[in-house]
């Protein structure tokens, strides 16, 4: 035992504080996401957006947060307990332990494994649990429906996800992370990489379940979907989840095609900037664009979205990777 | 389905129409201001919260003459008057309901010395329904309270009537 600790505890200690230090930065993130959020789409909307707590609204999120924390968690008395409790819980643990594989700069990564990218889309897939189990608990006509439908939504826009991963790894030939990043990519590459690029981003809003894909939330029709029995503390995990997984993906997105921590379009003078700086201010750069289109778009019927992604996205994906592997095979510049 | 339809859609033209223009509001003016700290402008004629003004010397500018409660259409004014010991005629009792009044300014049109105004206040929400029962009391209060603003207000006006 006393051996164990010695051979083990450093590293395990050190492991600790690592995850503690992302799980904070995350946390972090979440919170002033919320407050950016309120801020962009005030202003897109010629408002000001929170201004009350502190210094234009900077602590509105820790207001926001205690006042989560320190209301009443409500079950309803129809609610299956143990499992209407547990989706929160779920959905939360899910949006954070994605993190451990995600490479912050050359080396910065918790765990460096070679089939980095599988472990994150099996991740984001079992989000979609978490929200059925939420919406089969509340024993709620709403939170069912909303269930029923993020399901599918998340199952159908996962197989153009899945399809455009495999594009990303024809060109750079590897499942890890790091990998994917630091594989150069020839400009034609990238040229044939960018329409997959556009794909990626309107899956991942319809993944977490963002505007313009908000279905299964959709306060208008469902009054909050799966969530509309839950409250305070429970609520809170949710939203944080939710939160948690915008920025997952983004980040997923950064690494997949925007060259993760490395100075944006290559360029070598930029390189003093730390890497951790470029891969916060790219994945940042694609939260904007999740709060861009919520501030544009207006919701989508429900058969459009299943139209958009079953005879469009499918399609064109599938065409894309042979046109990809095509190319690729064609001009000989294919990976290892 | 043309093919020009088809090419349109494929290069998201209009989607990215749309998002060069939220994107362009974004640094538009805002038209919202930061309520409690900062107050949009009100006219002069703005009917608010109601005083009952005294002229510069202190003596109240009521005679009692009760046209206001004749006038008032939500019946919210009572006012019970007897002579003083000068003979003049002053009121005993001047109580305006504000959560009858409708805070349609007749009685200000009615008033022949301008004593009962409704003044540029409009935050005076309570938190008992009594409170809003306003005695002659409060009415002089609130007029010696807002008086420069009431005044500046009439003048400001006054051309136009």
């Amino acid at each position: 035992m006393i051996d164990l600790v010695k051979t083990y505890g450093l590293d395990a200690a050190w492991m600790a504080v690592k995850i503690g230090v992302i799980i904070g930065v995350v946390l972090f993130g979440v919170a002033y996401l919320t407050y950016a959020e309120r801020k962009v789409l005030g202003a897109m909307q010629k408002r000001q957006g929170p201004m009350t707590v502190g210094p234009f609204g900077l602590l509105q999120p820790i207001a926001d947060g205690l006042k989560l924390f320190s209301k009443e968690t409500i079950i309803p008395a129809q609610a299956h307990r143990v499992v209407f409790l547990f989706a929160p819980i779920m959905l939360f643990t899910l949006a954070l332990v994605a993190w451990a594989v995600i490479p912050f700069d050359l080396g910065m990564v918790l765990a460096d494994i070679n089939v980095g990218i599988l472990y994150l889309f099996a991740i984001s897939s079992m989000g979609v649990y978490g929200v059925i189990m939420a919406g089969w608990a509340s024993n709620s006509r709403y939170a069912f429906l909303g269930g029923l439908r993020s399901a599918s939504q998340m199952v159908s826009y996962e197989v153009s996800m899945g399809l455009v991963i495999v594009c990303v790894l024809l060109a750079t030939g590897s499942l890890n992370l790091t990998e994917i990043v630091m594989t150069p990519r020839p400009w034609p590459v990238q040229v044939l990489l960018f329409p997959m690029f556009i794909v990626f981003l309107v899956s991942i809003l319809a993944e977490t379940n963002r505007s313009p894909f908000d279905l299964p939330e959709g306060e208008s029709e469902l009054s909050g979907g799966f969530m509309v029995e839950y409250s305070a503390m429970t609520f809170a995990l949710f939203f944080l989840g939710e939160y948690a997984n915008m920025i997952l993906m983004s980040a997923m997105a950064t690494i997949l095609f925007l060259g993760g921590w490395l100075p944006p379009f290559g360029m070598e003078s930029l390189s003093f900037v730390p890497g951790v700086v470029w891969f916060g201010l790219k994945t940042c750069l694609i939260l904007f664009f999740f709060i861009w289109a919520r501030g544009t778009f207006p919701r989508y019927r429900y058969d459009q979205l299943m139209r958009l992604g079953w005879k469009i996205f499918l399609p064109f994906t599938l065409i894309w990777v042979v046109v990809t592997a095509g190319c690729l095979m064609m001009f000989d510049a294919l990976p290892g | 389905m043309s093919f020009d339809y088809v090419a349109r859609s494929f290069m998201l033209q209009e989607i990215l129409k749309g998002m060069s223009l939220t994107f362009r509001y974004m640094f538009r003016p805002k038209v919202t201001i930061n309520y409690p700290y900062e107050k949009g402008p009100i006219s002069p004629r703005f009917r608010g919260e109601h005083a009952l003004r005294r002229y510069p010397n202190g003596e109240e500018r009521c005679i009692a003459c009760k046209l206001c409660e004749a006038i008032c259409p939500a019946l919210a004014i009572t006012i019970e008057a007897e002579p003083r010991e000068d003979g003049s005629r002053r009121t005993t009792r001047y109580d305006i309901d504000m959560t009858k009044c409708i805070y349609c300014g007749l009685c200000q049109e009615a008033c022949p010395v301008d004593a009962i105004v409704e003044g540029p206040n409009f935050e005076f929400a309570t938190e008992t329904r009594e409170e809003l029962f306003y005695n002659k009391e409060k009415l002089l209060e609130n007029g010696d309270r807002w008086e420069a603003q009431i005044a500046a207000n009439l003048a400001a006006d006054a051309p136009y009537r």
